[in-house]
C-alpha cells in the first residue's frame, strides 16, 4: 500500500470534462489503482491534501481560491501537470477575458435576464474573481502539459503509464491531433 | 488563374508593374487605400479584392483608409532609441495632440522598424520621405507644421538632408570609371571567361550569407527559361545596416552596370531594382543613373532595368519573399527548392543579389580577377562596407579589408568602454569583450555590414527586447514558430524586465528558441532568438540579477487582478487579498 504513488487531482476553472475523460480509460482503471493511490480528488472526495507525487490540474485560473488550490498543489505535489485546454490556454472560461469583472458581474446578477432581487455578491465566503482567467503555468511552475479538449482516454493512459515508468511523456501524433 | 511558380509571359512595359506597384502609387496619390481604391484595382488587376486587402495590410506602409496627408513614422531601431527617439516620439506626440499608433484621421503618429539612419538618429519619415537627426527644435517645427496641416512638400527641404558619413573608403567605394567601361570588357572577354574570373575573384554575397557570386550566375545561366532575370536587393532591412542607402546614393552608376555585367553573363533580359520604401528619397536618383545609363546605351538594348518599391516588410529582403513581393503579393518566403535561380521572377531564373556585390562585380569586370584578391582573406576576398552605428565617436561608413578584428573597427571608429557589438544586425551575433579579437569574414563573424555598438552604460536586457519586438513585429505570421514563438520570448523579457522573472523562465526561453530554430519556415524566425540565446549566454548577469527567483512566479500582480472585484463588492477582508510573494 505504502509503495504506491500518490496522485492528487482538481478541477479549476474548468467543467470537469477532462475528469471525465480520465475515466475513460475503463477497464484500465483497475490497472491504475493497482499502482496509484488518489489522495484529494474529486474521485475521492478528500478535502485535505497531502504530500503527493503526481497533481494533476484541470482548469485555468479565475479567482482567488484557484489561486490558492493551485498553490498548494506545487507545495505539496513532486510533479504537477495541466491537463486540459483550459489549465493549458484559458480555454473557455478565459472567453471573458474581453470584459471586465465589473460586466461580467453586471450580465449575471444585475442586469441579466430573469435576475430577481439584483445585487453583487459580496458575501467574504466567496472567492473574488480575478481580472483576467489565466492558464495554470502563469502562476505556478508547471512540470508537464497533457493537450486535448477533453484528452482522450487514450492519451491519458499513455502520459500515466510513462510517468509511472518514470520515462517523459510522449504522444503518437494521432494522440493529439485534434481537428 | 496561372499557378502560382510556373513560368508567365513577361511583356517589355511588364516588369515596372505590379499590384503592389499600383497600391504603392494609390498611397502617395490619396494617401491610402480605401474600399472603393481596392475594389477598382482589383478590376484593374483582375484578382479578389480579398487579395488586394491582403495585400494591403501585409505592408506597414499601405493603408486602408484614404486622406492621410501627414504619416510620421518614428525609427524605433535600439541605436535611434539610445539617440533619444522616444522622447521624440514623447515630444511629437504632446506637440501634435496626435496619440502614437492611433490609426483614424488625417495625421498619424507611429515607430516603425529601423528606417537604414542608425548613423544620424533620432530619425523618422514623414509621408516616406527620411528625416534625420530630428532634434527637440525641429520636432516642435515638424509638429507646428502638421498642426497648421501644411502639405509636406512645402517643407523647407533642407530638413531632408541625408549625410552620407563615410569614414573610411577605400577600394570600392573610391574605384570609378566611365560608364560602359566593365560592361565593355564583360563583352569583350565572353560571359565564359568573365564568369571564370568572378569566380577566380572569390566575390561572395555581400547580403550576409557569402554564397559565391559566380556559382549563383552560372546556375541561372544555365537554367531553361524564357526570359532571365537580375534582381538588386536593395531592401537594406536588417536594423542598423545603412551601407546600401549610401552606395544607391552616389554609386547607383556602378550598381546598374554591376547588373548589365550580370545580365551579359547569364543571358537576362529583365532587370529589377527592390528598392525598399523606407529609401524612397533616393528613387529620383536612381531614376536618373537609369536614364543616363541608357542614354550611355549601357542598359536599353536587350536589358533594361526598372524599379520597384517595397512598402515597410522587413522579411522581403529574403529573396524568395522579395520575388513574391516584386509579383505583386503579400511578402510570404516560397519552400526551396525550387532556388530562384532555376525559379524566381515570374518563375524564369532569377539571380538575385545585394547592392554591394554587384557593385564589387562591375569592379572585377572592369579590373580583372586579382583586383578583389589584393585584400582580405583565402575565403573572404576583398573589402566589407560596414555600417557603424551606437556608442562611438565617429558612426558611419567603414570600407575595411574582410579579416579586420572588431578590435580594430571599434579602434577606428573611436568607440570607448565598450560592452558588446552586434555583429550582422539583430539576426547576426551579440558578441562580448572577451570575443573583440575575432574577425569580420566568411571564416569567423559572416555579416551584412551591420556593426552597433554598446558602451558600459547600456542594458543589455534592453537592447535584445528590442530586436525580439523587432523580429515579431516583422514576422509574415505564415508559420508557428515564428509568429507565436517572437511574441513568446517577447513576454518572457518583459517578464524578467519588470523584475518578476525565474529560473524557470530562463529555461523556458531556451526551449522556445530550440523550435523557433529548428522549425521556422525562413531565416527570420530560424534566427530571431539569435539575440535572446547569445545574451544568456555571454552576458548572464544581466538576467541574473533582475531576477525575483531561482523557482518560479508569476509575471503579473496577483493581488492587483483582485483589485476590481474588491472594488465591486466593497470587501477587503484577509480572504479578498493574494500575498505576491508565497508561491
Amino acid at each position: 500500500m505504502t509503495d504506491k504513488v500518490k496522485v492528487a487531482t482538481v478541477s479549476l476553472a474548468g467543467c470537469f470534462g477532462c475528469h471525465m475523460s480520465l475515466l475513460d480509460i475503463d477497464e484500465r482503471l483497475a490497472e491504475l489503482v493497482e499502482r496509484v493511490t488518489f489522495d484529494r480528488s474529486p474521485f475521492t472526495d478528500k478535502k485535505i491534501l497531502g504530500e503527493c507525487d503526481i497533481g494533476i490540474v484541470e482548469g485555468g485560473v479565475c479567482n482567488a481560491e484557484n489561486v490558492e488550490v493551485l498553490r498548494e498543489f506545487r507545495r505539496r505535489c513532486r510533479t504537477l501537470v495541466a491537463m486540459g485546454a483550459c489549465a493549458i490556454n484559458g480555454g473557455v472560461p478565459a472567453m471573458r477575458n474581453s470584459f471586465s469583472v465589473r460586466e461580467c458581474i453586471g450580465e449575471s446578477y444585475v442586469r441579466g435576464i430573469g435576475v430577481e432581487d439584483p445585487q453583487v455578491p459580496d458575501d467574504p465566503e466567496l472567492p473574488l474573481l480575478l481580472d483576467q482567467v489565466h492558464p495554470v503555468h502563469e502562476v505556478v511552475r508547471i512540470d508537464y502539459f497533457l493537450p486535448g479538449c477533453p484528452p482522450p482516454a487514450d492519451t491519458i493512459w499513455a502520459f500515466f503509464t510513462a510517468l509511472l515508468e518514470g520515462r517523459d511523456p510522449t504522444y503518437s501524433y494521432r494522440q493529439i491531433h485534434y481537428d | 488563374m496561372t499557378p502560382r511558380g510556373a513560368q508567365t509571359p513577361v511583356t517589355p512595359s511588364d516588369p515596372g508593374d505590379s499590384l503592389l506597384q499600383a497600391l504603392v502609387r494609390r498611397q502617395w496619390t490619396h494617401g491610402g487605400i480605401d474600399e472603393i481604391a481596392m475594389a477598382e484595382i482589383a478590376g484593374r488587376y483582375g484578382v479578389s479584392v480579398g487579395e488586394v486587402r491582403g495585400v494591403v495590410h501585409f505592408y506597414a506602409f499601405l493603408d486602408d483608409a484614404s486622406g492621410v496627408t501627414h504619416d510620421i513614422r518614428v525609427s524605433d531601431n535600439i541605436v535611434d532609441r539610445m539617440a533619444g527617439s522616444a522622447e521624440l516620439m514623447a515630444l511629437l506626440a504632446r506637440e501634435t495632440g496626435l496619440s502614437p499608433g492611433e490609426s483614424r484621421g488625417p495625421a498619424r503618429l507611429s515607430f516603425t522598424s529601423c528606417i537604414g539612419l542608425s548613423d544620424q538618429g533620432p530619425s523618422l519619415l514623414v509621408n516616406g520621405l527620411a528625416m534625420a537627426r530630428v532634434d527637440a527644435g525641429r520636432a516642435a517645427q515638424i509638429a507646428e507644421r502638421v498642426r497648421r496641416g501644411e502639405s509636406v512638400s512645402r517643407w523647407p527641404a533642407s530638413w531632408f538632408t541625408i549625410e552620407d558619413n563615410v569614414r573610411l573608403p577605400g577600394r570600392l567605394l573610391r574605384g570609378a570609371f566611365a560608364p560602359g567601361e566593365a560592361l565593355g570588357r564583360a563583352r569583350r572577354i565572353g560571359s565564359a571567361a568573365l564568369l571564370d574570373e568572378l569566380e577566380a575573384s572569390g566575390l561572395r554575397g555581400r547580403g550576409g550569407a557569402g554564397f559565391p557570386t559566380a556559382r549563383k550566375w552560372r546556375l541561372c545561366a544555365a537554367a531553361p527559361g524564357a526570359h532571365r532575370v537580375v534582381v538588386c536587393n536593395a531592401d537594406e532591412g536588417e536594423p542598423g545596416t545603412f551601407k546600401d542607402r549610401v552606395l544607391l546614393a552616389n554609386h547607383a552608376d556602378r550598381l546598374l552596370e554591376g547588373m548589365a555585367v550580370c545580365a551579359a553573363a547569364t543571358g537576362a533580359d529583365i532587370g529589377l531594382v527592390y528598392l525598399r520604401g523606407e529609401y524612397r528619397n533616393l528613387l529620383d536618383g536612381l531614376e536618373g543613373a537609369i536614364s543616363r545609363l541608357r542614354a550611355a546605351g549601357v542598359i536599353g538594348d536587350g536589358f533594361d532595368v526598372h524599379v520597384h518599391l517595397g512598402a515597410g516588410a522587413y522579411i522581403c529582403g529574403e529573396e524568395s519573399a522579395l520575388i513574391e513581393s516584386l509579383e505583386g503579393h503579400r511578402g510570404v518566403p516560397r519552400i526551396r527548392p525550387p532556388f530562384p535561380v532555376t525559379r524566381g521572377y515570374r518563375g524564369h531564373p532569377t539571380v538575385v543579389n545585394n547592392v554591394e556585390t554587384f557593385i564589387a562585380a562591375a569592379m572585377v569586370a572592369l579590373n580583372g580577377p586579382g583586383w578583389l584578391r589584393e585584400e582580405g582573406t583565402p575565403q573572404s576576398a576583398g573589402t566589407r562596407l560596414l555600417s557603424v552605428s551606437g556608442d562611438c565617436a565617429s558612426p558611419g561608413i567603414y570600407e575595411v579589408p574582410f579579416g579586420i578584428s572588431i578590435a580594430e573597427v571599434l579602434e577606428r571608429c573611436e568607440a570607448r568602454d565598450t560592452r558588446a557589438v552586434q555583429v550582422g544586425g539583430p539576426a547576426g551575433s551579440l558578441v562580448p569583450a572577451t570575443r573583440f579579437d575575432h574577425r569580420i569574414s566568411h571564416e569567423d563573424y559572416s555579416t551584412g555590414g551591420s556593426f552597433m555598438v554598446f558602451d558600459d552604460s547600456r542594458d543589455l536586457l534592453d537592447v535584445v527586447t528590442n530586436f525580439t519586438r523587432f523580429f515579431t513585429h516583422e514576422s509574415c505570421g505564415f508559420c508557428t514558430p515564428c509568429r507565436v514563438g517572437g511574441a513568446l520570448l517577447g513576454k518572457r523579457l518583459d517578464k524578467i524586465a519588470g523584475g518578476g522573472g525565474t529560473r524557470v523562465d530562463v529555461e523556458t526561453m531556451r526551449q522556445f528558441a530550440g523550435v523557433m530554430r529548428s522549425a521556422s519556415h525562413c531565416g527570420l524566425g530560424q534566427t530571431a532568438s539569435n539575440p535572446v540565446m547569445d545574451l544568456i549566454e555571454y552576458f548572464p548577469e544581466a538576467i541574473d540579477a533582475r531576477l525575483c527567483s531561482m523557482d518560479y512566479a508569476p509575471a503579473f500582480d496577483l493581488d492587483a487582478a483582485l483589485r476590481e472585484a474588491r472594488e465591486l463588492t466593497g470587501r477587503d477582508d484577509p480572504r479578498a487579498h493574494l500575498d505576491r510573494s508565497e508561491a
